[in-house]
């Protein structure tokens, strides 16, 4: 029996803003709006073949968590650690603390990445976690938690307190 | 918890500061809008996307919403034609549209713009006939041949479900007319406020008699 989908705009209408929140977050804004784009690009293209409509969000993220993991391959391709600037005036403590953490955040493996995103950013259970990056509910914790000893570690003193 | 709830935590809920950080929507509810913000830079993203898609071939059913005299009109097309004119707002059309033509259903006004154009000037009683391709694929059988019929019933003028149904050959399906009318997927372009019963009684309307009665005089078909 064919699978009901809803229209893809009420997917849109639903999850287009944590989406680009999501890939903001996670690529920086500028390359971010890129995936977006392709993200929605993928998502209709894949849409009409899909056999169940069980969990839409979970399978628009994975199509974004995809795009993120493209993304850091070729940025590590490009191999040029240069990180986006500053989103803010950097005469603001707070706001240099800020693009200093989401630095780090967009140098983490694509999967603690991600997994540190969703669980936090996106305050998402670990089983919408896991379901985004298709892994356990164990190691989606363990990727939040690797995600996380990693920024802790990567990130000055001053930043963190 | 203690160690998951330290100021790095505190940081990553709140989200990277400045023009990344977009608010989760919020309906619009009838206020003033908003100066330009993250919504806007949202929907602008949203709408690049979707011409992008358009350009790919992957949107099935663009759909935009119209305001306009009798209020607002619901139109989506497919890549044959306009194939459904709804009253009022889209969230019925777009579900009946998912299911019965393609889920690849998006907002995408451009695809549109000829009919919105045509629609206003026949709204405004410089347009009496549509020139946009259809696509009649959500009428099927004698329903659709009699809106086929229907569609060359001009301007101003009217007919009972009666004279329709002999127009079609079929003199005795007045009944089958009248379904046919009741169920028009693109009501105003194929003209079903041209239908009325035998002996001039306005009949029914999916948008309500208010607006037949409306569209009539539009057209100077019925006396003021």
């Amino acid at each position: 029996m064919a699978v009901t989908l809803p229209p893809f705009q009420s997917l849109l209408d639903e999850h287009a803003a944590d989406l680009h929140r999501f890939l903001a977050a996670s690529v920086g804004p500028h390359d971010g709006a890129d995936c977006f784009q392709e993200t929605v690009i993928s998502a209709l293209r894949a849409y009409p073949g899909l056999q169940h409509a069980d969990n839409l969000r979970g399978w628009l993220f994975t199509i974004a968590h995809h795009k993120v993991v493209d993304h850091a391959r070729r940025a590590a391709r490009r191999a040029i650690p240069v990180a986006e600037p500053p989103e803010v005036g950097t005469s603001d403590p707070d706001g240099l603390a800020d693009a200093e953490l989401w630095g780090a955040v967009r140098e983490l493996p694509p999967k603690q990445r991600t997994a540190v995103v969703q669980r936090y950013l996106l305050d998402r259970p670990y089983a919408e976690v896991a379901a985004v990056i298709g892994c356990t509910e164990a190691a989606a914790r363990q990727n939040v938690r690797a995600g996380l000893q990693r920024l802790r570690a990567e990130l000055p003193q001053e930043v963190r307190s | 918890m203690t160690g998951d709830d330290d100021d790095v935590v505190a940081r990553l809920r709140r989200g990277p500061a400045g023009p990344a950080r977009t608010a989760p929507r919020v309906p619009s509810n009838g206020r003033a809008p908003d100066p330009p913000g993250p919504e806007d830079e949202l929907d602008a993203l949203v709408a690049a996307a979707l011409a992008r898609a358009d350009a790919d071939d992957l949107v099935d059913v663009a759909w935009a919403v119209q305001d306009s005299p009798i209020g607002p009109l619901t139109l989506a097309a497919t890549g044959e034609g306009l194939v459904r004119v709804g009253f009022g707002g889209e969230d019925r059309v777009l579900d009946e549209l998912a299911t019965e033509v393609s889920p690849r259903v998006v907002r995408l006004p451009a695809r549109l713009d000829d009919l919105r154009h045509q629609l206003d000037e026949y709204f405004a009683g410089r347009r009496r006939q549509f020139e946009v391709p259809l696509d009649r694929r959500l009428s099927h059988g004698y329903r659709r041949r009699v809106l086929e019929v229907l569609s060359e019933v001009p301007y101003g003028e009217t007919v009972s479900y009666k004279d329709l149904a002999t127009r079609t050959g079929n003199p005795g399906a007045s009944r089958a007319v009248g379904s046919a009318m009741a169920t028009n997927p693109i009501p105003i372009v194929v003209p079903c406020h041209r239908v009325l019963r035998s002996g001039g009684a306005l009949g029914g309307y999916g948008g309500g008699v208010d607006v037949k009665v409306w569209l009539l005089r539009l057209e100077g078909a019925l006396a003021l």
